[in-house]
């Protein structure tokens, strides 16, 4: 049997990527299927039943009547869904601190990238990269933390400011509804600032050296390099990685908001997730169907933009995804 | 004139290297500055959680504690040991679910991984397509914890285990990776009469040993800094707490002694001899302990590991 196979791939090795469905070949790898059953009934049971379960969005549904005997409403949820002020503000904050974050995460770790990649000495090199990783392995609840005792009226921000007679009292940055996205963006760049960075640092250390070479020949200085040479060969990176976080952008505003924020600055800080939270955990205001209809709004806008983007970076011919 | 001229280009020349060697001297000066300044914002705030962490209670409330405690103090240290039940208890499910989890789905992963990446396989681009949708499309917080209710998952440890265990990204990373080995050694060992498990087992696993260290780092370090699926899920079982959310609560009866104050939660707060601002970064200090002494030794790990399946997928 086995030396049969062999025989048979040696003969027509053209075709060796395209398998033909045949009972021989079933035979011979069943043991793929049964697996591949197994997984495929995990992925219905975890992924795909939880998408069926999107049709609670059209009922009012009752836990304890279950799906089946619980009343049909139709677009009944949606509809108050989009005459709710607060749903409203919710995806503008939403959009908001997630394009800011896209943006200036983006922007700053590839200018952190390249002024590290200046660098000539290896050691202190690898000791910052080593360093500026750090807080991505630390929880949203440490970096909270940390925000917070940094900005306190005791903090080391008001001591700084109080110090530089910039303000004569501390001033109250967590209690500022405007100071709130910046402090979100801020947050969010602390943490991620060296971990965007590497693959950026990869993808510069495979840019052709000739390239950098024939640039000092034609007189070019270190800044026209980085300018001309480095930021260009990153192009590909850059495109495709903004394709992957476009979709993520409404899914980038939870843990961070859901901590830093309180009482004074909500009308800025709530996001769709913890909209969608408060539908599910408020005992006195239940409302599941509710909050699914907030999810599936959330999800079918995220689609849309990771493949309207996906399409306009085909019309320009840059990389996509699909 | 000729010389004159020639003359005149080379000096032009040099005028322009030497501007070119005090930009770059000016550009070296800034740019280390620079990067030395966000190292130093990048580690002052653990530095001073470690300070406030050993620092006494009341003493702390007044600020103005740096690099060094102004009062040295064991005494937050003892409480987190000894007199909080929960961060005990959440201590040993995270480590229960740290182990465990990442076990299992580095396993799952694996698997999934090596049945997408044979090219014989003959369902390959549906099942591709299956999982791949998974990414993308999800059913969302609510429909999800009312499916883990009707399956008995909430209230109970496996629903840290199970539902995470396996993710379309992880296996797509692997799948990656394992695309890159040789067919040529899968088919020498099926010549010799090995079937697909035992090339799995034998072949392609030492061989994937870097993708493999990269994956379960991420798990773990996942698992290890989870807290919103104890509030969601085991939020009436104390018995489940993880140490994030334990942490969470602290943080939590700290802004409200600092933040927008309600009295009873201030009187709450400085009835107790030991403010929360240092028990809290002692709880902090204590969460970050294992990731920052096991930093040194992984760190290896996740770079090869982003870059082999982040950019070329």
């Amino acid at each position: 049997m086995e030396i049969s196979t062999s025989k048979s791939k040696k003969q027509k090795p053209v075709d060796i990527d395209k398998p033909k469905l045949t009972v021989k070949e079933f035979k011979r790898q069943w043991i793929l299927v049964v697996i591949s059953v197994i997984y495929v009934i995990y992925g219905i049971i975890f992924y795909y039943l939880p998408l069926a379960g999107w049709i609670i969005a059209f009922q009012d549904f009752k836990y304890n009547k279950g799906i089946s005997g619980s009343k049909w409403v139709g677009f009944d949820k949606f509809k108050f869904l989009f005459s709710d002020k607060t749903f409203l503000m919710v995806i503008r904050n939403t959009f908001c601190m997630g394009a800011l974050n896209l943006i200036f995460s983006t922007v700053v770790a590839i200018a952190f990238a390249i002024l590290l990649n200046e660098v000539k000495n290896k050691y202190f090199k690898k000791s910052i990269q080593t360093i500026s990783y750090l807080p991505h392995f630390l929880s949203w609840i440490i970096v909270v933390a940390i925000v917070h005792d940094a900005l306190t009226s005791t903090g080391i921000i008001n001591d700084i400011l109080m110090r530089l007679h910039i303000v004569q009292t501390p001033f109250p940055f967590l209690a500022r509804p405007e100071w709130f996205w910046p402090i979100v963006t801020l947050s969010n760049l602390w943490k991620e600032t060296g971990w965007n960075a590497i693959i950026y640092l990869a993808a510069i250390t495979s840019i052709d050296p000739c390239l950098y070479e024939s640039a000092s020949i034609d007189g070019a200085g270190r800044f026209q390099k980085m300018l001309y040479v480095t930021l260009p060969g990153l192009r590909p990176t850059i495109m495709i990685l903004l394709l992957m976080n476009i979709g993520n952008v409404l899914n980038a505003g939870f843990e961070l908001q859901y901590l830093l924020g309180n009482g004074l600055v909500q009308n800025v800080s709530r996001t769709i997730d913890i909209y969608v939270l408060n539908w599910a955990l408020d005992a006195r205001n239940l409302d599941y169907s509710l909050g699914t209809a907030a999810g599936i709004f959330k999800t079918v806008v995220s689609m849309t933009f990771i493949v309207v983007s996906n399409y306009i970076a085909k019309k320009k011919g840059d990389e996509r995804l699909f | 004139m000729i010389m004159a001229d020639i003359q005149q280009v080379s000096f032009e020349r040099i005028k322009h290297k030497k501007k070119m060697a005090t930009e770059d001297l000016i550009f070296t000066i800034l740019n280390t500055t620079f990067l030395v300044l966000f190292a130093v914002v990048t580690l002052y705030p653990v530095l001073n959680t470690l300070a406030y962490s050993f620092n006494e209670g009341n003493d702390a409330v007044r600020g103005g504690i740096y690099f060094l405690p102004r009062k040295w103090s064991w005494r937050n240290y003892e409480e987190i040991l000894f007199e909080r039940p929960g961060i005990r208890v959440g201590a040993k499910i995270t480590v229960l679910r740290t182990i465990i989890g990442t076990l299992t789905s580095l396993a799952a992963n694996a698997l999934l991984s090596y049945i997408l990446s044979r090219k014989k396989f003959l369902f390959k681009s549906g099942m591709s397509l299956f999982w791949i949708i998974t990414m993308y499309a999800s059913g969302g917080m609510i429909p999800v914890l009312i499916l883990f209710r009707y399956l008995h998952l909430t209230s109970s440890f496996w629903v840290y285990v199970i539902p995470g265990m396996v993710s379309a990204f992880n296996v797509m990373v692997m799948r990656t990776y394992m695309l890159g080995i040789p067919d040529s050694l899968e088919e020498a060992a099926q010549l010799e009469g090995a079937g697909y498990m035992r090339v799995f087992v034998s072949i392609i696993t030492p061989l994937c040993k870097p993708v493999y260290a990269t994956i379960a780092l991420f798990v773990a370090v996942y698992h290890w800094n989870s807290w919103f699926d104890a509030m969601l899920y085991n939020r009436f079982d104390p018995q489940y707490t993880t140490l994030q959310y334990e942490l969470m609560k602290l943080l939590d009866s700290v802004s409200a002694t600092t933040g927008a104050t309600s009295g009873a939660a201030m009187t709450a707060a400085t009835a107790n001899t030991i403010t929360p601002i240092t028990v809290r970064a002692a709880a902090s200090i204590a969460t970050m302990a294992p990731i920052i002494a096991l930093y040194p030794f992984l760190q290896r790990y996740f770079v090869t590991g982003l870059t082999i399946g982040g950019v070329k997928e």
